[in-house]
């Protein structure tokens, strides 16, 4: 479910109209996981190759060259996963440790 | 005001001109055509204008009355049959993204066979896309609708398309008399005036966006209330019309229906044939009625209801067919419309006139009488396909 309080109809802008730039960051996804990427940080080399291939840009750079998933935005693909050379992404399912 | 020689099509035409539009976005169907040759001789001519868009489709063409809707431009295109068939997809866009366009679309038969004569079956299979739709039975009232559409369209509270339709050649090529009003009467009735929230460089916004399963319902509710919402303004915007323009329009038009034992409904230009053959009945002494219903979205179920109030024995002439329904699309709204309103006429349905069949008046006799045996015997007959060869 998503954060944000959802709109009642009366609310919304006539005609479904998006009056705001970027409201994509609204747009809570975690509900349609079915595997979550969890990070082994010991293992990653700081690479970014799953930075590069993240098709949601759910994945963030820190300053000191490491990596952060953004949950919120994470549809649960696997790409990261499978983009990894050294696997220090792994997918858990979802409601599983 | 002044009385001239038209034809359904020029009619629709002048009332467009007079409505002074933004543009006209059209394809050349038969037998709307003369619409929007009309159109183009006008703005060719200086007459009108407006942008003129020649597309290569109907899909273009309400595609491009879509866009130029939402900035604010008024906007108008014509079809029939085929024509509206290919915008389907769109038609449903123009509704839900709140876009006042006026169509007038000229009844004509859906292929196959190909045909290109008269029934409802276009406008009948757009019933459920959002779009108001006014019926107009002859050429004054196909001017006077078009006006009317513009106003009803671009009100504040709707904000909806409208689609006025009258028959193909029967009003789309038949000249009456039409008493067309002054250009400063329509203007002063329809005046332009900027509509809020449309796109321009100085509002920018994202429309036709993705409505996720969180989303849509909501967004397509707003187009639903505001339908329901339209009838009061409808109502209102008709008193106006009537009141300006000396007419006795409504969501329904009676027909010695005052003290009729039992009654007609029916739509589009069969409706005087409907009115004639009532007469020739009431000569005989029997009481005979007929209802034309004008809107047939949103759907005037109480003032029908009114209307046929004691009333034991109704018929519905429908000139479009639901195979393998319950019954035809305007039987069934009767039908519900009545259920909900706990009126319990003996309901008898008839299906006539598809793909320009002539309906005669012994036809209209037959039927009449039919409602009567139905009402007598408490039971009515499964739908009758008048002038079907056994």
């Amino acid at each position: 479910m998503s954060k944000q309080k959802l709109k009642s109809w009366k609310e919304i802008p006539m005609g479904g109209t998006v009056t705001e730039p970027g409201s994509s960051v609204q747009f809570d996804v975690q509900s349609w996981r079915t595997f979550r990427p969890v990070q082994d940080k010991k293992r990653c080399t700081k690479c970014g190759m799953c930075w590069i291939f993240c098709p949601e840009g759910a994945i963030k750079k820190n300053a000191d060259g490491t990596f952060d998933i953004d949950l919120t935005y994470c549809k649960g693909c696997g790409i990261c996963n499978r983009a990894c050379a050294v696997k220090a992404i792994t997918m858990v399912k979802e409601r599983t440790q | 005001m002044k009385r001239v020689g038209l034809n359904g099509n020029y009619a629709t035409a002048y009332a467009v001109k007079m409505a002074d539009v933004d543009v006209v976005a059209a394809y050349p169907i038969t037998p709307q055509t003369a619409i929007v040759e009309k159109l183009s001789e006008f703005v060719a001519n200086g007459e009108l204008d407006a942008e003129y868009i020649n597309v290569e489709s109907e899909h273009s063409a309400i595609s491009a009355c879509v866009g130029a809707s939402l900035t604010g431009a008024r906007v108008f295109t014509a079809t029939s049959a085929q024509g509206l068939a290919y915008m389907h997809e769109v038609l449903f866009m123009a509704s839900a993204l709140r876009t006042p366009i006026v169509m007038a679309n000229v009844n004509r038969a859906l292929s196959a066979p190909l045909n290109i004569w008269n029934d409802h079956s276009d406008a009948m299979a757009e019933r459920d896309s959002g779009w108001i739709q006014l019926w107009a039975t002859n050429a004054q009232e196909a001017f006077d609708v078009t006006v009317e559409a513009f106003r009803i369209a671009e009100d504040e509270s709707v904000q909806l398309p409208v689609m006025v339709n009258f028959d193909g050649y029967l009003v789309s090529h038949t000249y009456e008399p039409v008493m067309l009003p002054d250009d400063k009467e329509v203007k002063d009735y329809i005046p332009s005036r900027p509509m809020a929230n449309r796109l321009s460089p100085k509002l920018a916004y994202s429309t036709g966006v993705v409505g996720p399963p969180e989303y849509y319902y909501e967004m397509k509710y707003q187009a639903i209330d505001a339908m329901e919402r339209s009838r009061q303004r409808i109502r209102e915007i008709d008193a106006e019309f009537n009141s300006r323009f000396g007419k006795n329009y409504g969501c329904i038009q009676t027909y010695l229906m005052d003290d009729a034992d039992y009654a007609m409904i029916i739509m589009g230009s069969l409706t005087g044939t409907a009115k004639v053959v009532a007469d020739a009945l009431r000569a005989r002494g029997e009481k005979a009625g007929v209802v034309s219903v004008r809107w047939f979205r949103p759907f005037p179920g109480e003032e029908l209801s009114k209307a046929l109030k004691g009333i034991k024995g109704v018929g519905v002439v429908d000139r479009a067919v639901t195979p393998g329904g319950p019954s035809s699309p305007l039987f069934t709204d009767v039908a519900s419309a009545l259920y909900q309103t706990g009126e319990r006429p003996v309901l008898q349905g008839f299906v006539a006139g598809l793909g320009g069949r002539d309906v005669s008046t012994a036809e209209f006799e037959m039927m009449f009488r039919t409602i009567k045996e139905a009402m007598n015997e408490c039971r009515a007959r499964p739908s009758i396909y008048v002038g079907l060869r056994g």
